[in-house]
């Protein structure tokens, strides 16, 4: 039987660019971009993107029913975060909607979401930094991981977002960045690993890393 | 540490993509997934498309050129031109499109701006500026390839767009367009500078020094050209390979 993988979509943002990269890297497989919450919990492994603000993400999220088939999969299924989708799998985020101060998220990994405060801090070339983090930047990869396979270190993804994970404890870092600061761009615990880069558009490398985490077996 | 971005710039009607000098001549320079896919391999770090179509039979092709391209092609893809209302943003995102810019339509409806990025984040979308110097030495805003003065200032305009959610600025300067003399570098030192988003350069690459310039003098985040990658002057990689050698931050 060919293997399922469900993308979950939970109604926000275009996912068509995930499933095309998900389809181009695992031609045999069944890719499912689904808002079913039986879905998800027929597949083998489960992919959570996200795009846009924090507030909306979760809210739809919950409001779609897909929450709990989310939580449910993150026991056991490889289940691969990216972007937003990275920042929900932590306990709450800095981006809101006015009036409250933190966002509650899944809390499948420990720590919390922040905004890039760069003011005041200038660039090599003397500019200032601009937020959103925009554009192709490397990563290093701060353990050995099956998702790293084949990825040389300090190879450069595709990124796009205001916010970053602050993981609590230091063995769920699997990739860092500099922008300004070091931040934590990649994340993993058990069958869990998540990017807030975007390998969907990061060229040969992002599609290896896609192409990995079909074939992993945490 | 962020590397700055090249783009290459695919002019595309009826299909093809098509290279010209201000719609004047236009040639066929071939299939858009083969171009986009030498691009890719060449190491391009997005890819722009502007629809120059004028019928709307046409403009529905763009979006099946975007489909195919984005099966094929994993880096960002820009699609610009006759955006001119929410809807087609979504249509083209559909599509494949990573980013949506928006020009005229901006200067006739900003809200379409507003709208636009609280609908599908700023990420998405760029505000196309097409700036002519004034006699006075500053810039004005012009909309419809070029043949319609707003009386906008420019720096003015690119802080509004982004104040109401414009996630990038793709910014033209018409008096260099076609002229191979380098980016108008202070215009866009003065753009980039105004905003807090990042500031693409267009309009007038020459040469390589030219990229360079448009990103030490012009303190640009990208740099886009159309003329001097179609031609076959110069490929994506001897780009990067000369902007890296004078120490500027490229993904090779």
């Amino acid at each position: 039987m060919a293997q399922i993988i469900a993308i979950v979509d939970y109604g926000m943002g275009n996912l068509r660019s995930v499933y095309q990269a998900f389809h181009h890297v695992a031609p045999d497989a069944k890719i499912l971009l689904t808002q079913r919450p039986e879905e998800i919990a027929q597949a083998h492994r489960v992919v959570l993107p996200g795009q846009g603000a924090m507030p909306d993400c979760m809210k739809q999220l919950k409001d779609s029913g897909l929450l709990e088939a989310v939580l449910d999969a993150a026991k056991n299924k490889p289940l691969l975060g990216v972007c937003v989708g990275e920042q929900m799998l932590f306990d709450q985020s800095a981006e809101t909607r006015p009036g409250s101060s933190l966002t509650p998220c899944l809390g499948l990994i420990p720590g919390e979401v922040r905004r890039f405060e760069l003011q005041g801090q200038k660039q090599a070339d003397g500019s200032d930094f601009k937020v959103p983090h925009m554009g192709w930047n490397q990563v290093r990869q701060d353990i050995a991981h099956p998702l790293w396979a084949g990825i040389p270190d300090l190879t450069s993804f595709y990124f796009v977002h205001s916010y970053y994970v602050v993981p609590k404890e230091v063995k769920n870092i699997a990739g860092s960045t500099e922008y300004g600061n070091w931040f934590t761009s990649a994340v993993t615990r058990d069958n869990i690993f998540a990017t807030q880069f975007h390998p969907e558009k990061s060229a040969e490398y992002g599609l290896r890393l896609y192409k990995n985490f079909v074939s992993w077996q945490p | 540490m962020l590397t700055k971005r090249i783009i290459p710039c695919l002019d595309v009607t009826a299909g093809r993509v098509v290279k010209g000098v201000n719609f004047v001549g236009l040639r066929d320079a071939g299939d858009p997934v083969e171009i986009a896919r030498r691009y890719d391999i060449q190491g391009a770090d997005e890819l722009t498309f502007l629809d120059i179509t004028a019928t709307s039979d046409g403009r529905d092709l763009i979006l099946y050129i975007i489909e195919d391209v984005a099966s094929q092609v994993f880096i960002p893809l820009t699609v610009g031109g006759g955006v001119r209302q929410v809807s087609d943003v979504r249509r083209l995102l559909n599509a494949g499109a990573d980013k949506v810019s928006m020009n005229s339509s901006a200067v006739a409806n900003p809200d379409l701006v507003s709208d636009a990025s609280a609908h599908y984040g700023s990420q998405c979308i760029v505000v196309a500026i097409d700036a002519k110097q004034t006699p006075s030495g500053t810039w004005e805003v012009f909309t419809h390839g070029g043949r319609t003065a707003t009386g906008i200032d420019v720096v003015a305009w690119a802080k509004e767009v982004t104040e109401r959610g414009a996630g990038e600025i793709l910014l033209t300067s018409m008096n260099r367009d076609g002229s191979k003399d380098g980016f108008d570098l202070e215009l866009t030192a003065a753009v980039s500078k105004a905003v807090s988003v990042p500031v693409i350069a267009s309009g007038g690459v020459g040469n390589l020094q030219h990229l360079v310039d448009g990103i030490t003098e012009g303190h640009a985040d990208a740099v886009l050209a159309a003329s001097i990658f179609h031609y076959g002057e110069f490929t994506v990689g001897q780009a990067k390979e000369y902007m890296a050698a004078q120490g500027i931050p490229v993904r090779i």
